[in-house]
C-alpha cells in the first residue's frame, strides 16, 4: 500500500490553519466542507474480475476524477482478521476516513468491533444490514438487484422450453437465495410450470467447480442459466457453449456471447458513490442505512439481446414499468418454501424494500436445491 | 435433453474426470520426471498459473490457441530452468526454491495477466467421442480436449522410456544414486536440470489447458491448487506415470461429484461431497500405508528419502 506525502496530523494542521484566514472559520468544524478526503475500498477478490469486485472497483474509479478525493484500494483481503488489519491500516497510514468494506463478511464482526476503536472515521459497508443497536459511524447501501434479477427471470421464462432453468451460486447467503428466488419467480410469471435447478459452489470464486456446476445444470436439462458468483465469466461461456441461454450479473457479459445473452443484472455502483462523495464534500454525512434499485439507479439492466422475443420485451418493459412506479411486490403471500412449509402467510406482501427479506432463508417452491 | 434420472450421477462423473483430469495429469506427469531425476519442485503451481496466464494471454494476441500452448509450454520451461539451475548450486534447498518460485509464478501471472481477464482468447479445440450416443449428456460428457489424449500418450511414453530405452536409464540411475551416476561418466546436475525444464513445460501445458479450455478463460482464482495437489498425487502414484492416469481421473471425476448430485436433487451437505477428493487421497493413502513401503518406488535422491 502506498504512503500518501500528506499524512493524516499533517492534513488536520493545515486545515485549521486554512480556517484561521478565511470566513469558514467562523462555522463549526462539522458543517464545514471538507476539501479533502481519503476514501479506502477494499475488495475480496481480484479488482478485475469482471463481476462483483470489478463493479465495485470501477465505481471507486469514478470517484478519481472529484477534486480532493484520494482514493486507497486493497484487493483479495479475505473475510477474516485481514480486513481488519486492512481496515486499520488505510486509517493510520493512509490516513482514510471514509472507508468501503465491499464483502458481505466484512460486516460482522469485523467492522462492527473496529468503529468504536476510531469514531472519526466512517465505515459504509456494502450488503450488511445495518439496526439502530450497530455504531452510529457504520452505514450500509445495497441496491436491490434482486428485481433486476426478477426481470432476468422473466426473460429466462419466455426463452425456456425445458421449462428448467439454472441457478450456479456461491454461498446460501440471504442475497443469494432472494435473487434464486426471484430470478424463479419472474420466470413463473410467464409460465408457472417452470422449475430452477440450484447448485451451489460453496466459494465465490473458483472457476473450475463453476464450470462443473454450469455442466452438471445442463445435463440435468435447464436450458437458461444464470449465476451468483463474483466473476460470472466462466458460467456464461460454458452454458453458452453448451447451447443454454444466460442472463448476466454483476455486469455486461453480453460480448461473451451476444447471442446467447438475454439480459443481466449490472451494479452501478459509480453513480452511488459519486452521489455518497459529493455530499460528504459538501459537509454532509452519509446515511446508516441507504437502499435504491432500478428507479434510484443503484442497479440496470443489460440491453435485452436477439434472442429475447417480442412478447418477452413486452411483459419485460410492463414489469420494469411497475417496478419504476414503486409499490411492486414480488414476496407476497401465499407463499410455500421448497420444502412445503409456508414462509409468508395469506394476505402478507413484502415491498422490494422491506427489511425483512433481507433476512431471507428460504429457497421458494419450484426451486430444485437446498440451503445447506 | 433426455432425463437420465440418476444416471445423470456416473455420467457427470466421466464427464467431469476427462474435462477436470488433464491438468493433474501433465503436473503429475511432470513431477513425475523432476523426481526420478532426484529433484522436486514444488514451484508447479507456480508454472502452473503463470503458463495459464501467457497462453491465453498469447492466444488472444495472436488469435492462435495452440500458440498459446506453444508459449505456455515455453514459460515453463524458463521456470523449470530457472529451478534446475538454482538448485545446482551447492547447499540450496529445492523444496525452498520450489515455494519461493511457487509464489513468483503466482505473482508475476497475476501482474501481467490483469488486462486479459476480460477479454475472450480463442479456445482449444475438442474432439467428439460421443457422436455414437443419441444422448446429449453422454455427448457432452465425451468431448475430449486433443491435450487429455496426448497426456495420455505421454503418460504411455514416459513409461516405456523410463523402463526400456536408455534415457530412461539415465534418469533413473541420476535419480537413485549420484555416485553411481558419476560413476556412469553422467553428468547428473545437466541431467537433473533437463528433467525439471521438461517437467515445467508440462506444468505449463496444464495451465494452458485450464486458461484455454477448460473452464476456458484467465482469472486470478483459475487454479484452486491442482499444481499443488498433483505433486501429491505424484507420491499417491507411486512415482508411475501410468498411476497418475489412474490417479488424474480418480480426482477429476470425484471433484464432479458435489455438482452432480446437486443436480439430481441430493443437496444436503454439498460441503461434505466437495471433499471427496481429499477424503479419496487420506483414504487411499491410509489403505495402501505400510511402515516397510512408505517410500516404496521413491527415488533414492529425492531430499525427502535422504
Amino acid at each position: 500500500m502506498s504512503h500518501l506525502p500528506l499524512s493524516r496530523r499533517g492534513f488536520l494542521r493545515g486545515t485549521a490553519g486554512l480556517a484561521g484566514v478565511t470566513a469558514l472559520s467562523s462555522l463549526p468544524l462539522a458543517a464545514r466542507a471538507a476539501d479533502k478526503l481519503t476514501v479506502g475500498f477494499i475488495y475480496v477478490g481480484a479488482k478485475d474480475d469482471y463481476g462483483y469486485n470489478q463493479s465495485h472497483a470501477e465505481g471507486a474509479a469514478a470517484l478519481k476524477s472529484m477534486p480532493g478525493v484520494t482514493v486507497v484500494e486493497e484487493e483479495k483481503v479475505a473475510e477474516t482478521v485481514d480486513v481488519t488489519k486492512t481496515m486499520e491500516s488505510m486509517i493510520n497510514f493512509d490516513g482514510a476516513t471514509l472507508l468501503f468494506p465491499t464483502s458481505f463478511g466484512y460486516f460482522d464482526p469485523f467492522i462492527l468491533e473496529l468503529a468504536p476503536k476510531y469514531k472519526t472515521v466512517r465505515f459504509e459497508h456494502c450488503g450488511g444490514l445495518w439496526t439502530d443497536k450497530d455504531p452510529k459511524n457504520v452505514g450500509s447501501y445495497f441496491g436491490y438487484i434482486d428485481m433486476a434479477v426478477y426481470l432476468n427471470g422473466i426473460c429466462a421464462g419466455h426463452a425456456t422450453k425445458s421449462k428448467k432453468i439454472g441457478f450456479v451460486a456461491a454461498k446460501p447467503i440471504p442475497q443469494v437465495l432472494e435473487n434464486i428466488n426471484c430470478f424463479l419467480l419472474g420466470a413463473r410469471a410467464v409460465d408457472p410450470s417452470i422449475t430452477c435447478q440450484v447448485i451451489f459452489t460453496g466459494e465465490w470464486s473458483m472457476p473450475v467447480k463453476e464450470a462443473e456446476a454450469t455442466n452438471a445444470l445442463c445435463d440435468a436439462g435447464c436450458d437458461v442459466i444464470t449465476a451468483h458468483v463474483d466473476g460470472p465469466k466462466v458460467v456464461m461461456q460454458t452454458a453458452a457453449g453448451r447451447g443454454a441461454y444466460i442472463c448476466g450479473y454483476h455486469a455486461n457479459q453480453s460480448a461473451l456471447a451476444p447471442d446467447k445473452y438475454l439480459t443481466g443484472a449490472e451494479w452501478n455502483w459509480g453513480k452511488v458513490y459519486t452521489d455518497f462523495l459529493t455530499k460528504v464534500m459538501a459537509g454532509g454525512t452519509i446515511d446508516n442505512f441507504v437502499r435504491g434499485g432500478l428507479a434510484e439507479g443503484f442497479v440496470k439492466m443489460s440491453p435485452l439481446g436477439p434472442a429475447v422475443s417480442d412478447a418477452a420485451r413486452k411483459q419485460f418493459a410492463d414489469t420494469q414499468a411497475a417496478i419504476l412506479k414503486g409499490g411492486f411486490s414480488v414476496f407476497k403471500g401465499p407463499m410455500k418454501d421448497n420444502t412445503g412449509k409456508e414462509v409468508i402467510p395469506a394476505g402478507k406482501v413484502y415491498l422490494e424494500t422491506d427489511v425483512a427479506l433481507e433476512s431471507m432463508n428460504y429457497l421458494v417452491e419450484g426451486v430444485l436445491g437446498t440451503t445447506s | 435433453m433426455t432425463d437420465l434420472g440418476l444416471w445423470a450421477v456416473p455420467v457427470a462423473i466421466l464427464g467431469g474426470a476427462i474435462r477436470v483430469s488433464t491438468p493433474f495429469l501433465f503436473v503429475s506427469l511432470g513431477e513425475v520426471l523432476t523426481e526420478r531425476a532426484g529433484r522436486i519442485n514444488l514451484g508447479l503451481e507456480g508454472t502452473l498459473v503463470f503458463g495459464a496466464m501467457a497462453g491465453y494471454a498469447v492466444a488472444y494476441e495472436s488469435g492462435s490457441a495452440w500458440a498459446g500452448v506453444l508459449a505456455a509450454a515455453l514459460a515453463g520451461v524458463i521456470f523449470g530452468l530457472l529451478h534446475g539451475l538454482i538448485c545446482s548450486l551447492p547447499k540450496v534447498n529445492d523444496i525452498a526454491i520450489g515455494i519461493a518460485l511457487m509464489l513468483l509464478g503466482t505473482g508475476l501471472a497475476f501482474f501481467f495477466g490483469t488486462p486479459y481477464v476480460q477479454p475472450v482468447a480463442p479456445r482449444l479445440p475438442a474432439i467428439d467421442l460421443g457422436f455414437w450416443s443419441g444422448i446429449p449428456q453422454v455427448q457432452a460428457a465425451l468431448t475430449v480436449n486433443v491435450l487429455f489424449l496426448v497426456g495420455i500418450a505421454l503418460a504411455l511414453g514416459m513409461a516405456w522410456m523410463l523402463r526400456a530405452t536408455r534415457i530412461g536409464l539415465i534418469l533413473r540411475v541420476v535419480g537413485d544414486s549420484t555416485d553411481a551416476a558419476r560413476a556412469m561418466g553422467l553428468r547428473p546436475n545437466a541431467i537433473r536440470i533437463a528433467a525439471t525444464a521438461t517437467g515445467g513445460a508440462f506444468a505449463g501445458v496444464a495451465g494452458a489447458y485450464l486458461s484455454l479450455f477448460y473452464p476456458g478463460a484467465w482469472s486470478q482464482g483459475i487454479s484452486s491448487g491442482q499444481g499443488l495437489m498433483a505433486v501429491a498425487l505424484v507420491i499417491f502414484a507411486r512415482w508411475n506415470p501410468l498411476n497418475c492416469v489412474w490417479a488424474a481421473l480418480l480426482f477429476g471425476g470425484a471433484g464432479a461429484l458435489g455438482p452432480a448430485l446437486q443436480s439430481v436433487g441430493l443437496s444436503d451437505g454439498y460441503y461434505l461431497y466437495y471433499a471427496a477428493p481429499y477424503v479419496l487421497t487420506l483414504g487411499v493413502l491410509i489403505a495402501t500405508s505400510s511402515p516397510n513401503r512408505a517410500t516404496a518406488g521413491a527415488p533414492g535422491e529425492l531430499s525427502i528419502t535422504k
